[in-house]
């Protein structure tokens, strides 16, 4: 059956949903003109990546599902979106620092997704990972500015980093699925980008003057629709027109 | 009698609905134009993949076709190839910076993180001195950019491959 990638697709379509859904909250409240633009021009691709995997999740299932009942009537258990992806904004340089971790993930990912057997997945990859370039570029150089900035950005940056980075390993917890798509050619085996991943983070920390926590406890569970208390209030906001009345179209 | 050509040409009436200026021939976002017996068969890629932009494209093209009296008319989106500003037509580029948009120059690679930094002339008075505001624009596919002769803040066109 589909099964495996149907979660295949959600997990990566989730990922993009929520974080997109907490760029959005910036909307109107951004530390200045050009940074509000650039967090919702960042949330609009994400959206726009998760409605193409969540178009042909829709089609995998069928039965009247959409990408609107996908994103809009599914349960906390049923999101299957990166742990990190749903932390709260905090503060701006916490929100860039979870993006950046993120970003260079999915640019790392991306690069590979782009080989996949599975026409879909590689033609999702190869248009997101022009955006992604440059989602990863303006996060990085953030990164930079802050940690090299001011003694309190520094502070401020270096926390967000050292609470952050216990939720980056669970970005690379994969399923007994996503395995099997593994050895058909369709999914990424995540163990294979680490590497290159860890090396973007390296360099961009280094270039910012900042550093990584040691011996961190990793937390885990996403890839088995396990999360933080977080996510439920962010599909409160998220879902609460669709639930009100269900099925209304713009 | 409805021929692909005939449609191509209603096309190039359908406008860009955040570039008014350009329309959607122009920008190279219709990729195939197909008659059969039941009907017609329009492809579409978007631009960016959040591009507000597509739903719109997707209405104006069939309500652009209705008035014409062509029936039947499926828009469908096409997601590969992903569509680049290689697609913008000639006519196109001419456009936007007459319009004031500064057209997509050729950029360095852009697997690059840390790329050096290109020249985008002034739209207005084509100074090559200019500086980049900030990477996101008004749309998913603008930079803001300022002269640093004529002092204008414009809008660039980002190259996309
Ligand atoms: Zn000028």
């Amino acid at each position: 059956m589909n099964d495996a990638l149907i979660s295949y697709c959600l997990r990566i379509g989730d990922s993009t949903l929520v974080l997109g859904q907490r760029l959005a909250e910036w909307c109107s409240k951004g530390p200045m003109l050009e940074e509000d633009i650039a967090l919702t021009n960042m949330s609009l691709d994400l959206f726009g990546q998760s409605r193409m995997l969540y178009s042909y999740v829709a089609e995998l299932i069928g039965d009247g599902e959409t990408e609107d009942t996908l994103a809009f009537q599914r349960n906390e258990r049923e999101f299957f979106n990166f742990l990190i992806s749903e932390r709260p904004n905090g503060h701006f340089g916490e929100t860039i620092v979870r993006s950046f971790f993120v970003d260079a993930f999915n640019f790392h990912f991306y690069t590979k997704l782009k080989e996949s057997k599975n026409e879909v997945l590689s033609a999702f990859a190869e248009k997101s990972l022009k955006e992604v370039i440059y989602h990863l570029r303006h996060t990085s150089q953030w990164v930079i500015r802050l940690g090299d900035g001011t003694e309190e950005s520094k502070e401020k940056v270096q926390g967000s980093i050292d609470s952050l980075w216990p939720y980056t390993e669970d970005m690379f917890d994969m399923s007994d699925g996503d395995r099997q798509l593994v050895e058909e050619g369709i999914a990424i085996d995540l163990d294979s980008i680490k590497a290159d991943w860890k090396k973007t983070i390296d360099d961009v920390l280094a270039k910012a003057k900042l550093t990584l926590p040691e011996n961190a406890y990793m937390h885990k569970g996403s890839r088995k629709g396990l999360h933080s208390e977080f996510l439920g209030h962010l599909l409160c906001e998220m879902q609460y027109i669709q639930r009100s009345y269900p099925n209304s179209e713009w | 009698m409805t021929t692909e050509e005939n449609i191509w040409k209603l096309l190039e009436e359908v406008p860009d609905p955040e570039i008014p200026v350009l329309s959607i021939i122009d920008l190279g976002v219709v990729r195939t134009v197909k008659v059969h017996d039941s009907g017609v068969l329009i492809e579409i890629t978007s631009t960016y993949s959040g591009c507000p932009a597509t739903d719109v494209f997707i209405a104006d093209i069939k309500s652009k076709l209705a008035e014409n009296n062509i029936e039947g008319v499926e828009v469908k989106m096409k997601f590969s190839p992903a569509w680049t500003t290689d697609w913008l037509t000639e006519n196109g580029k001419k456009k936007l910076k007459e319009y004031g948009i500064a057209p997509p120059v050729n950029e360095p690679d852009k697997s690059i993180l840390f790329a050096k930094p290109f020249v985008v002339p002034c739209p207005k008075c084509n100074s090559k001195s200019t500086k980049m505001l900030s990477q996101f624009g008004s749309t998913a596919c603008k930079s803001l950019y300022q002269c640093n002769e004529c002092s204008e803040p414009f809008d660039y066109f980002k190259c996309l491959k």
